[in-house]
């Protein structure tokens, strides 16, 4: 274990992006003064877990790819066996559409609710909505930093971080006081995807960071979802480049468990008068404008808000940007 | 007024400012010109009582003229003191309207007076206050009115009948859930916010409002006929406000603008909206510290200005309307475009409205982009029915406000647990359940109307 927090510590001093021991002078002087068991009382200190490449519950699937990282600085309540549990990367564009938010949201919600652990990289959009699914569903989710263990990036997800760490676990390869950097998103990638047996994509530019992901998931031979986007939005040219690349396509959270070899989520059973029936009807049809709903069902606009807020409340429909949806 | 033998001179005291100093030089020409004599010989002091009180303006000239005139002893002094004078000179002896006529002559009428002088376009203003105008074009025409050589003609009572509608609401095309927030907010005195992407009609649907309001009962009418004709904004035509005024201040306007200000503070546009709308398009456009400025008024409604030159409390009870677009870039919410706003740039967007302010809205509606078969439909109610509506509504809930029902409350409680609600955001809820019900003509206010006001909360999508 002291070898790889001898080379974590190593390449956060040095600003480096280290899988294996350099055959450096500096990195021998510096091996031979570093004390690893001060080190990693200090950490145990601050709350923080190291976990050793070489460590039995390493899990198996990271350490399978071609440039595992040489140990994870764990934060949180989570058990260590949690990152072992079958995982789904749930990854996407940051600047994503209500739409991109609304489908991250539910997929979260469903597939951590069947049994999966959710694994997102706690950036704003849809990994932000991913994490949030999942905790609604009293689920499991997991959070990849890019930087520091100690770090809440970006700072908006402060209190989402401090959720995620109550029940799940925040991941990071490297250690304390690492500042965020452009080229360390693209490397915590590699472990989000590593973690998980499949990758699924909700929204996705060109080039985004979310495909990068991808990429590193198909190299490592795992299987890569991705929802099917409005092919006038570019927010989901690339994911909509992936599934004309072989991708499979996602409709719903079943086609994922399926995969897996879980069965579809318990639908909710709902007692709705007849308005909320016609309404939610409609909606599943196609997300609708208030104003839409009130000419197509004969309600008045005061009996339609009525309705709709009995809806929400019942976790079967959302309205954003003035679009009831259903959820 | 005091004239004494000694060098001639000619002086006003009593903290007078610029315009009124001036006036030395307005009366002497005036009364030259109205062919009446300048007492030349003689050592003139004019003393603008309480002397402590800061004076301002114009509007002292024609009782200035008329005390030199009474002292030198060219009109009775008795008749003088029976009447009230307000009015501006000018050189040729001519008698000008100035503002503040009607807030002049309810000084003149608590003191005792019963008649005042001033121009005819201030007459029917002054009346308002119920004293006698005796409206007077020219300084001679005054003097002779004193001698009781001359009798002016009383002014016309002004015609209620040609004053102009405001907009109606039977131009808006579709728009049914703005449409229902808008009657809901004109019941219930709330403010309302119009958030969504630019030509969806949120300011045209917010003008729309003062139209459905009811008119103003006689005592709120000369409330706000005072602050408007302290700011110079009557017309002669129609001098009493009846109906609740509509202030549009551009987004560019300074916080002294909006709330009031300047060295003698004057009132502004949030009191000249008193008892009426006031509509701010482009709501994060405006200064963040204008918009702070708004809250006090919202909250107690009354603005408390102090400047070194005094202190100034103005009414200033509105009802606010604000527009605002989603983003930044505009794209939000619109199905034909798409938002190209950074994350940063978003939340600054939105940090410039503080959650105090939004706070205190009670609706909140997205307006979305009505498709094209919406716009080709016909034309939709009027805003004759919908006020009627309106103030049937009121007048329940003057007369007893409806209850909330056990399963309405339990549905509100359940709602603030499942939905991000605040404490204040929850009393918002249920001011505007309440006026849901007095719009049905409810006994009470039940689960459908709490369930209606909550689709009016601030959605999520503006950070609160």
């Amino acid at each position: 274990m002291s070898v790889e927090l001898t080379l974590a510590s190593f390449a956060a001093l040095t600003d480096s992006h280290l899988v294996d021991e350099p055959r450096s002078a500096r990195f021998a002087r510096f091996k031979a003064t570093f004390d690893a068991p001060a080190a990693l009382e200090r950490l145990g200190a601050s709350g923080y877990r190291f976990l050793a490449r070489s460590d039995e519950a390493f899990p198996p699937l990271l350490r399978a790819i071609h440039d595992p990282p040489p140990g994870l600085f764990l934060r949180g309540h989570g058990n260590v066996e949690l990152l072992r549990r079958p995982a789904i990367a749930l990854v996407g564009a940051r600047a994503c559409s209500s739409y991109g938010r609304q489908v991250a949201r539910r997929l979260g919600r469903e597939l951590a609710g069947a049994g999966l652990v959710v694994v997102s990289g706690l950036a704003r959009g849809v990994d932000g909505e991913a994490h949030r699914g999942a905790l609604e569903a009293g689920g499991v989710t997991i959070a990849v930093l890019g930087c520091g263990i100690d770090r809440d990036y970006p700072a908006a997800h402060r209190s989402l971080a401090a959720e995620i760490a109550e029940s799940g676990l925040i991941v990071s390869e490297y250690s304390p006081g690492i500042e965020p950097a452009p080229w360390r998103f693209p490397a915590r990638n590699r472990i989000v995807a590593g973690l998980c047996a499949a990758t699924l994509v909700v929204e996705a530019r060109e080039r985004s960071g979310a495909l990068i992901t991808c990429d590193l998931a198909l190299e490592e031979g795992r299987e890569v979802f991705a929802v099917p986007g409005e092919i006038t939005s570019a927010l989901s040219a690339g994911s909509n480049a992936l599934l004309r690349l072989g991708a499979t396509p996602c409709t719903g959270a079943t086609d994922v468990l399926e995969s897996f070899g879980l069965g579809p989520p318990e639908p909710v059973a709902l007692e709705l008068g007849p308005a909320a029936t016609a309404v939610l009807e409609r909606v599943r049809a196609a997300a609708a404008t208030m104003d839409e709903l009130v000419r197509a069902t004969g309600l008045s606009a005061g009996e339609l808000a009525a309705v709709v807020t009995e809806l929400e409340l019942a976790g079967v429909v959302e309205v954003e940007e003035g679009l009831v949806r259903a959820g | 007024m005091h004239l004494e033998r000694g060098i001639p001179g000619f002086a006003i005291v009593g903290l007078a400012d610029r315009a009124c100093s001036e006036a030395k030089h307005r009366v002497r020409s005036g009364i030259m010109s109205a062919l009446l004599e300048w007492p030349l010989d003689r050592r003139i002091t004019v003393n603008l009582a309480p002397a402590g009180l800061r004076k301002e303006g114009s509007s002292f000239d024609l009782s200035i003229a008329l005390a030199v005139l009474a002292a030198s002893l060219q009109v009775p002094a008795e008749r003088m003191a029976e009447h009230a004078a307000v009015g501006e000179l000018a050189l040729d002896g001519r008698i000008r309207p100035v503002r503040g006529a009607f807030a002049v002559a309810e000084g003149a009428r608590s003191i005792g007076l019963e008649r005042i002088l001033c121009a005819p376009e201030s007459a029917a203003e002054a009346e308002l206050a119920g004293v006698e105008a005796i409206p007077v074009r020219h300084l001679g025409e005054a003097v002779s009115y004193l001698r009781g050589e001359l009798r002016p003609e009383p002014v016309e009572p002004p015609d209620e009948a040609d004053e102009p509608e405001p907009p109606d609401l039977a131009d808006v095309r579709g728009q049914e859930r703005a449409r229902r927030a808008l009657e809901l907010a004109a019941a219930g005195g709330h403010n309302l916010l119009l958030a969504g992407p630019p030509g969806t009609g949120k300011t045209m649907l917010g003008r729309r409002l003062p139209g459905i309001l009811p008119r103003l009962a006689p005592a709120e009418a000369l409330e706000v006929t005072r602050i408007h004709s302290v700011a110079g904004l009557l017309v002669p035509e129609r001098p009493l406000v009846s109906r609740p005024p509509f202030r549009a201040p551009h987004h560019s306007s300074s916080t002294a603008a909006i709330v009031g200000g300047g060295p003698g503070p004057r009132p502004g546009e949030a009191s000249l909206a008193h008892r009426g709308v006031l509509l701010l398009d482009e709501l994060p456009e405006f200064q963040r510290p204008t918009l702070e400025a708004l809250r006090q008024p919202l909250e107690d409604g009354t603005i408390a200005i102090a400047r070194a030159a005094g202190q100034a409390l103005f009414p200033a009870s509105f009802q606010l309307v604000a527009t605002m677009n989603m983003c930044p870039c505009a794209g939000r919410g619109d199905p034909a475009a798409e938002c190209s706003c950074s994350p940063q740039r978003l939340a600054a967007f939105r940090d410039k409205l503080s959650r105090a302010l939004l706070d205190r809205f009670d609706l909140v509606v997205t307006v979305p982009r009505p498709r094209a078969d919406e716009l080709a439909a016909g034309p939709s109610e009027a805003s004759q029915p919908v006020r009627a509506r309106v103030v049937e509504a009121r007048n329940r809930l003057r007369a007893q406000p409806p209850v909330r029902t056990e399963a309405a409350s339990e549905l509100l409680s359940r709602a603030v647990e499942r939905l991000p609600l605040s404490a204040r955001g929850r009393a918002k809820v249920a001011r505007v359940a309440c006026t849901a019900a007095a719009l049905a003509g409810a006994q009470a206010v039940e689960t459908e109307h709490v369930a209606e006001a909550l689709a009016y909360r601030s959605p999520k999508e503006l950070g609160t």
